[in-house]
């Protein structure tokens, strides 16, 4: 794997941030509409999930690509993190809901009067927003710590963390969890006093969330960069030597777990105004494998392999269900055994395979010892 | 009634009557008791007392519907041109002029005059058959009897069961009467609880007792509500009191033991159904070590195939597609269709038993392509397996969804497999039954297989070591092959099985696969014998949490929660495997 230190590189990269946090909402907020350089409200919205998801991916990428670790609940600290910023949503709706009460409509439904106490602090932003990292760090913190501790590892690790977002999305599919069961969370009203429904709020909201994106890219280079980082990709490609070699990988594990977990869950914070609803089926056990697939085909092991493919994914997924609504499974599906089979290394390393293919096809210039050197962590990795 | 000179005339008629069937040769035994019934009707007095006596020993529907229609009146004489009285019924069907074809009760023929033509009758022109107080009650007691003579003894069992809930002391004699030549066990049993449960009413409080006592020794609960109304009835004598009490909790731990006893074999179900699911991802993923996210996808197969040769057996299958794109500016269409053989009855119930074999088949023919394609390039990268075999499930849903459509397809379970048999007041389902004989059967299947047959013997090997078995000459190759197509057929069997008690859908392996997963790991990789026990365990927990909590779903996140939890004491499983390699 090619280090991203190149001065080019690092020159693509500011360009791209530029492109995301300043280029597209300017151009969204002073061309005319109509106008060839106009990017539409819709748009913007677009752009905002695809991001919210190129945040997730990252965080999916962080444990697999950088630790090895397959974690299939992402979506699960996701939702979580969704679910908290929705009830500040909820709460900010005051009683412009259908049944004009001062509580969410759902809870009219089922009977209430009064507030449940849990609900109460919600009112308040900066106690969602803790609420949203505290409980998904929670929750990460020991289940990593359980799972960890007794070594539970690669296929064990995934079909675990399956298995608990099962778990979760069963809980909170009932309605006795009073978090609006089937239905989830919807017609948010306000965010901090801006009206929702404003093209200004949404692009706030759009700027917001690229930048979060490009300080989670920086933070996760710098991670990866400094001596931690290296003992995180040294438990990918074997744990058993860096446990030999003294170090606690659980610990260092159970780390980027809840770092990953918070991660995900930031992303969870700023879909939700976006996307403007939240409910179970967000954390079913499809949509952590479907965040997977964004980061196996935009090139793991990099960190700007799960944006491209988180992006990439998406774009093709809005355009797919609008244009051949019926293919769409079939066509994530292909693509998905495709890439799994024939390119490991996803989008961003598809130059390299490109032109190792290359040097294969001119045999008299094909230098041996290149390709093994290149395999070589290959094989290690998937041990 | 008439008077009696004519009664003579009417006992001739009848004697003409039975002359003419007998000269015919149609005296079968409905045929004599249609002759009883007319001379019935016709008579009186203590003759007519007697006969209907008779009549109610004879358990026949005909008796049935004669004296209900002459209960309400609707039996009518009609006067014959020869001059004889004949007792008709009249059909259900009016035409225009509000006449209806009379039926003579006599041989069930419809009254025709000389040249052979239907006669209609409106009811008031007829006289019906007269009836008074005290014939209406006797009829009335004919028939109770007679629904206790039914030939069927289910039909017997719920007569008895409707008298005894009447609460008429009356029926006592009958029911006792009836007793005494009972032959059928069941039905004497229901009996003897009646008349316990009718001597309840009984004026002296000795026969109280003695009932109360019996219905807790035959543990009757059906009772226990008429005991405890017994037991709080204003002015109840002490010792009835304390006899009720103790009958009632004798009675209630009946009932107790029968619940329990009812959830553990429900769990046993549930743990079958989980192992049969399981058992093809135990051979998959605990001896080879492949993640087959599309496992479920092949249990759908297994379900479709037994919903295509359950049409193929009745009026066919067919399906077609038209692909959302044009080629060369036409549409694409693809289809298939497969004639019926428009079985019926016992042939067509036997489709069960051709789908059986065949979704194993299918599914193993799926398997075998999926793993010749896509899973032989990812032995070395296990997790990558689980992304790829999703990428599969993917598609195979979508296929699914455009071959057979994206709502539930009806799958019609055997006659044979509905219903249920009850022992000791627990009610075992067949289908709960066959599920279990099912699982045992396939798993001893499955286990001789692989430990008593040269395969058996190759797979084990390959999965143990896969370089030194290649090393010693066996082709991995093909032995990987042929076990993921097993595994994928055991699959296939499960789909079969599942589309009897459950929907078949798109998504039908999607609900299975997170538990069928749990199911392995908790069991231990690579352990035939950790499935099966874990299977069991979880299916039994499962269904006494579901009791106890009432709610399902909080039963289910139980069940995942522990096993979490679980397997923090025993990473590896109920029955890990040993190994000294590390990794």
């Amino acid at each position: 794997m090619r280090p991203i230190g190149s001065k080019s590189e690092k020159w693509g990269l500011v360009a791209a941030a530029l492109l995301m946090v300043v280029v597209l909402p300017s151009l969204n907020a002073f061309t005319a509409e109509g106008s060839f350089l106009h990017v539409s409200n819709f748009s913007i919205n677009l752009y905002g999930k695809y991001l919210c998801y190129a945040i997730l991916a990252i965080s999916v990428d962080l444990l697999w690509g950088y630790t090895g670790m397959l974690s299939l609940g992402q979506a699960l600290f996701f939702t979580l993190g969704g679910y908290m910023m929705g009830m500040y949503l909820m709460r900010m709706i005051g009683n412009l809901g259908q049944y004009h009460q001062p509580i969410p409509d759902f809870l009219v439904f089922l009977g209430w009067r009064t507030l449940p106490t849990f609900w109460k602090p919600f009112s308040s932003f900066p106690f969602a927003i803790l609420m949203a990292f505290v409980l998904p760090g929670a929750l990460a913190a020991i289940f990593g710590f359980l799972a960890f501790r007794s070594r539970i590892r690669g296929v064990y690790f995934s079909i675990l963390t399956q298995a608990l977002t099962y778990a979760a999305c069963l809980l909170f599919f009932r309605n006795s969890l009073l978090l609006g069961g089937n239905n989830g969370f919807t017609d948010f009203k306000f965010v901090l006093g801006h009206d929702l429904r404003l093209p200004a709020t949404q692009r706030g909201l759009y700027i917001a969330t690229a930048l979060a994106l490009v300080l989670v890219y920086l933070a996760c280079r710098w991670l990866s960069r400094t001596k931690f980082g290296l003992v995180q990709q040294a438990i990918r490609d074997s744990e058993n030597r860096v446990l030999f070699s003294g170090y606690a990988a659980g610990y260092y594990k159970l780390f980027v777990f809840v770092l990953c977990a918070l991660i995900a869950s930031l992303g969870g914070i700023l879909y939700v105004p976006q996307v403007g609803i939240i409910n179970p089926s967000e954390m079913g056990t499809d949509k952590s494998l479907e965040a997977v697939v964004w980061v196996a085909v935009g090139g793991r092991g990099t960190l700007i392999g799960p944006v491209i493919g988180a992006v990439f994914i998406n774009v093709l997924k809005s355009w797919s269900t609008r244009a051949y609504p019926d293919m769409w499974l079939l066509i994530l599906g292909t693509l998905f055994i495709l890439v799994t089979v024939f390119m490991p290394k996803g989008i961003v390393g598809l130059p390299e395979q490109l032109r190792s293919l290359y040097r294969r096809l001119r045999p008299k210039t094909a230098p041996a010892p290149v390709i093994a050197s290149e395999s070589k962590p290959e094989m290690a990795k998937n041990k | 009634m008439k008077l009696a000179p004519t009664l003579l005339v009417w006992l001739l008629t009848v004697g003409v009557f039975v002359g003419c069937f007998s000269a015919r040769g149609d005296a079968t035994p409905d045929a004599a008791i249609r002759q009883k019934l007319v001379q019935t009707i016709l008579s009186e007095g203590p003759e007519q007392q007697k006969l209907l006596n008779e009549l109610a020993e004879s358990g026949a529907k005909i008796v049935h519907d004669v004296l209900t229609a002459w209960v309400r009146e609707g039996v009518y004489l009609y006067d014959s041109p020869d001059g004889s009285k004949v007792p008709i019924l009249l059909d259900d069907q009016l035409d225009g002029e509000g006449k209806a074809r009379a039926i003579r009760i006599i041989d069930g023929q419809f009254v025709q005059d000389a040249s052979g033509k239907e006669i209609r009758f409106a009811a008031a022109d007829l006289t019906n058959a007269e009836t008074d107080m005290r014939l209406r009650s006797s009829i009335q007691q004919s028939m109770d009897t007679l629904a206790l003579a039914a030939a069927n003894p289910e039909e017997r069992n719920s007569a008895v069961l409707k008298l005894g809930n009447s609460q008429k002391p009356r029926y006592i004699p009958i029911l006792q009467a009836r007793l005494a030549k009972e032959t059928n066990v069941a039905v004497r049993r229901s009996l003897d609880e009646a008349i316990a449960l009718l001597q309840l009413a009984d004026s002296d409080p000795k026969v109280e007792i003695a009932a109360v006592q019996h219905l807790a020794q035959l543990k009757s609960i059906g009772s226990l509500a008429n005991i405890e109304s017994l037991m709080n009835k204003a002015g109840c004598p002490r010792d009835v009191v304390n006899a009720c009490h103790s009958a009632a909790r004798v009675i209630e731990n009946h009932i107790s033991f029968v619940n329990f006893t009812g959830t553990i074999f429900h769990g046993l179900s549930l743990g079958s159904i989980l192992l049969v699911v399981a058992l093809g991802l135990a051979i998959t993923f605990g001896l080879m070590g492949i993640i087959n996210m599309a496992h479920g996808e092949m249990i759908a197969v297994g379900a479709y195939t037994c919903y295509v040769v359950q049409n193929i057996f009745g009026s066919g299958f067919g399906f077609s597609i038209t692909l959302p794109f044009s080629f060369g500016g036409k549409m694409i269409h693809f289809g298939l269709h497969l004639p019926g053989f428009n079985a019926t009855g016992l042939w067509y119930e036997s489709y069960f038993l051709f789908a059986i074999p065949l979704s194993f088949i299918m599914a193993a023919l799926a398997g075998l392509a999926i793993e010749r394609t896509v899973i032989r390039f990812l032995y070395r990268r296990p997790l990558e397996s689980l992304l790829a075999t999703w990428g599969i499930s993917l598609v195979m849903q979508q296929l699914f969804r455009m071959v057979f459509g994206a709502n539930n397809v009806q799958v019609n379970s055997p006659s044979w497999l509905l219903g249920h048999f009850s022992i000791n007041d627990v009610s075992f389902d067949y289908n709960r039954v066959f599920v279990i004989a099912f699982a045992i059967a396939i798993v001893i299947g499955t286990w001789l297989l692989l430990t008593k047959t040269p395969l058996g013997l190759l797979i084990r090997a390959v999965m143990q070591n896969r370089a030194m078995a290649s090393s010693l000459g066996v082709r991995t190759a093909r032995v990987n092959m042929l076990t993921f197509a097993f595994g994928s057929g055991l699959a296939g069997l499960a789909g079969a099985f599942l589309s009897q008690i459950g929907n078949v859908g798109p998504s039908l392996g999607q609900t299975y696969i997170v538990d069928s997963f749990m199911t392995v790991v908790l069991g231990g990789v690579g352990s035939i014998v950790g499935t099966v026990c874990s299977a069991f365990g979880i299916g039994t927990f499962d269904e006494v949490l579901q009791q106890t909590t009432g709610s399902p779903v909080t039963g289910k996140i139980v069940v995942l929660v522990a096993i979490i939890l679980f397997l923090q004491w025993k990473p590896g499983g109920l029955f890990a495997s040993r190994s000294r390699s590390l990794d």
